[in-house]
């Protein structure tokens, strides 16, 4: 079900590569060199970050934060963020010796300058309107509590209280662990949320990026209307560790990958992160009922002019 | 000599994973009046690690899912330790289904270290079958009712496990991740398991206290197994209650309770000082 952060690590044939997000990003300046950490190609940070942090030699989709996913999809200023001060609270009175919840949720915050791993909120894509709510899997390996699993039913709850379609970015290790039984249940409180989404007629478009395992996986963004990932992505329900652990076998490199869902019939494209934008204003489009959203498309386009 | 008050988390581990503890089949041979078995997900296989069917209880039609363990290797073997693949779970989606169309009740009861992890569950989509019951148990125009009678083991469980009612047994324990698999998560370390079934607040009265678990059914001293007739009498009599009082509510109070009892599971902050309780 879960799979832990340190134990993803391990198990990527490809050596994960020091996690970047757009804070840390800002103290990089332009003229230094980024490893590709696949190929090993030095790439000139400037040209790493114009081709949205992909390799340019080997193609590899290095990760990314969810203010990057949303820098890259949204139309520009069209992002209002909701949410943001929903913070994760010890509900367990988790005690180890190792492990103080409410320190380690402090220090990541304070590290990442958000509250939890969703960021989500209202956009638009061309002028098309949508819900989003991406994951940071370096907040706590974007694992799934009940700061997690409000938001994302938020966004789920606005999209179909708005009539629009959501979009969700999914990276992460599983269920939280310190929240118990409770990061459990968000499963099933986002499945809840989809039906009202779902009676409305408006789409939820998943997005499977490197790495999502685990609680994740195993509810909403394996069951969305179209389901879309990254080239490479490593997305499974178990981790490979504890499946190798089982059956006391290697596994292929390929398997887990998005390609191999793709062949095995579980998603609908593996889109690279330069068409991504593209493609999911095509979907949008696609979904769109002329009637309802037309004047609002007007309006947005006659703003950007 | 420890009595039944004092057992801790990880004891009721034990309890829960006796090998003499009722399953499933035991609770349908002695509660059901006549049980068919509905087998196979009519895609790829009939997984024994779930047992599925249609039956009668008060002379009520009812469709029954349930993990069922083995009872010796050569059973485990077959029903692979309770412990579900893809066509599990998508044998229960139909019979599910089913229940709709034939607008019957469902009990199910849970009882499973977790869905299998292995490169065929993958390639037949274990996240995607699990997810699909989510979503569809989400809204399904039919009273449900779960029962955990051993252990409940993450997704495999809750994959069988949205419904109108939770129940549990005194001694059955439900939680995010098994004990050993919290234990390396949180801290590398698999024989830390009895901490993390402390840490992680896993029993009947742990998920009754958060208002996850609706009800405890108390055990026979001892356990279930010591006297697994008064055991699955017991649930009986909780079932039909369950049964009967989901059953005077309009089919748009019963979607709307199912709703807002996961739409509020999860405790949080938000701004500043308003803590959100559920």
């Amino acid at each position: 079900m879960t799979v832990e952060v340190h134990d993803l690590k391990d198990f990527f044939r490809r050596a994960p590569l020091p996690f970047t997000s757009s804070r840390r990003e800002q103290q990089i300046p332009d003229n230094v060199w980024t490893k590709c950490a696949n190929c090993g190609e030095l790439t000139y940070q400037k040209q790493f970050n114009d081709a949205l942090k992909v390799c340019p030699k080997c193609g590899y989709h290095s990760r990314i934060s969810s203010r990057e996913w949303i820098d890259i999809l949204a139309d520009a200023d069209s992002f209002v963020e909701h949410d943001a001060d929903l913070q994760g609270i010890d509900i367990l009175g988790f005690v180890s010796p190792k492990d103080n919840y409410e320190a380690k949720l402090a220090a990541t915050s304070e590290r990442t300058g958000t509250n939890d791993v969703v960021m989500s909120g209202s956009a638009s894509i061309e002028g098309l309107p949508f819900e989003i709510a991406a994951c940071n899997f370096d907040f706590m390996g974007g694992s799934m509590g009940s700061v997690f699993g409000e938001k994302v039913a938020r966004a789920v709850e606005r999209a179909a209280d708005r009539g629009v379609p959501v979009l969700t970015i999914n990276a992460s290790g599983g269920a939280r662990m310190h929240e118990g039984i409770f990061a459990l249940m968000q499963m099933a409180k986002v499945s809840v949320a989809l039906t009202r989404l779902a009676r409305v007629r408006q789409p939820h478009i998943s997005l499977l990026v490197d790495p999502c395992y685990g609680g994740v996986s195993a509810s909403y963004a394996s069951v969305a209307d179209i389901i879309l990932a990254e080239p490479g992505a490593n997305i499974g329900f178990a981790g490979r560790r504890v499946i190798e652990q089982t059956i006391r076998q290697k596994l292929p490199p390929h398997f887990q990958t998005a390609e191999f869902f793709l062949e095995h019939g579980m998603i609908d494209a593996v889109v690279p992160r330069s068409d991504m934008r593209a493609t999911i204003g095509r979907l949008l489009r696609l979904y769109e009922r002329p009637t309802s959203s037309a004047d609002h498309r007007e309006h947005v386009v006659a703003g950007h002019q | 000599m420890t009595t039944l008050t004092e057992l801790l988390p990880w004891d009721k581990v034990q309890i829960a994973r006796n090998p003499q503890r009722p399953r499933t089949l035991d609770y349908i041979r002695v509660l059901c009046e006549d049980f068919f078995e509905l087998r196979g997900d009519r895609h790829h296989g009939d997984d024994q690690a779930l047992v599925c069917g249609i039956s009668k209880i008060d002379g009520r039609s009812v469709a029954i899912i349930g993990h069922q363990k083995g009872s010796d290797t050569k059973e485990n073997v077959r029903r692979n330790f309770g412990s579900p693949h893809p066509e599990g779970y998508r044998k229960a989606l139909r019979v599910m289904e089913h229940a709709k169309k034939f607008n019957m009740p469902i009990l199910t009861l849970i009882d499973t270290a977790g869905a299998h992890p292995s490169m065929a569950a993958e390639e037949r989509g274990q996240a995607e079958a699990i997810a699909r019951n989510l979503l569809v148990m989400a809204d399904l125009p039919v009273p449900i009712i779960a029962t955990v009678i051993g252990e409940g083991g993450s997704g495999g469980a809750l994959a069988i496990g949205v419904a109108d009612r939770l129940l549990m047994l005194e001694h059955a324990v439900y939680s995010v991740a098994s004990p050993e698999a919290s234990a390396a998560i949180l801290w590398r370390d698999s024989s830390k398991a009895s901490e993390a079934a402390k840490a992680m607040k896993i029993t009947a009265q742990d998920l009754h206290s958060f208002g996850i678990a609706d009800l405890i059914i108390p055990e026979p001293e001892g356990g279930a197994h010591m006297d697994v007739a008064a055991i699955v009498h017991a649930v009986g009599n909780a079932l039909r209650e369950q049964l009967s009082t989901l059953s005077t509510l309009t089919l748009d109070q019963l979607l709307d309770q199912r709703y807002a009892k996961y739409r509020a599971i999860g405790r949080f902050r938000q701004a500043q000082s308003e803590i959100v309780e559920a």
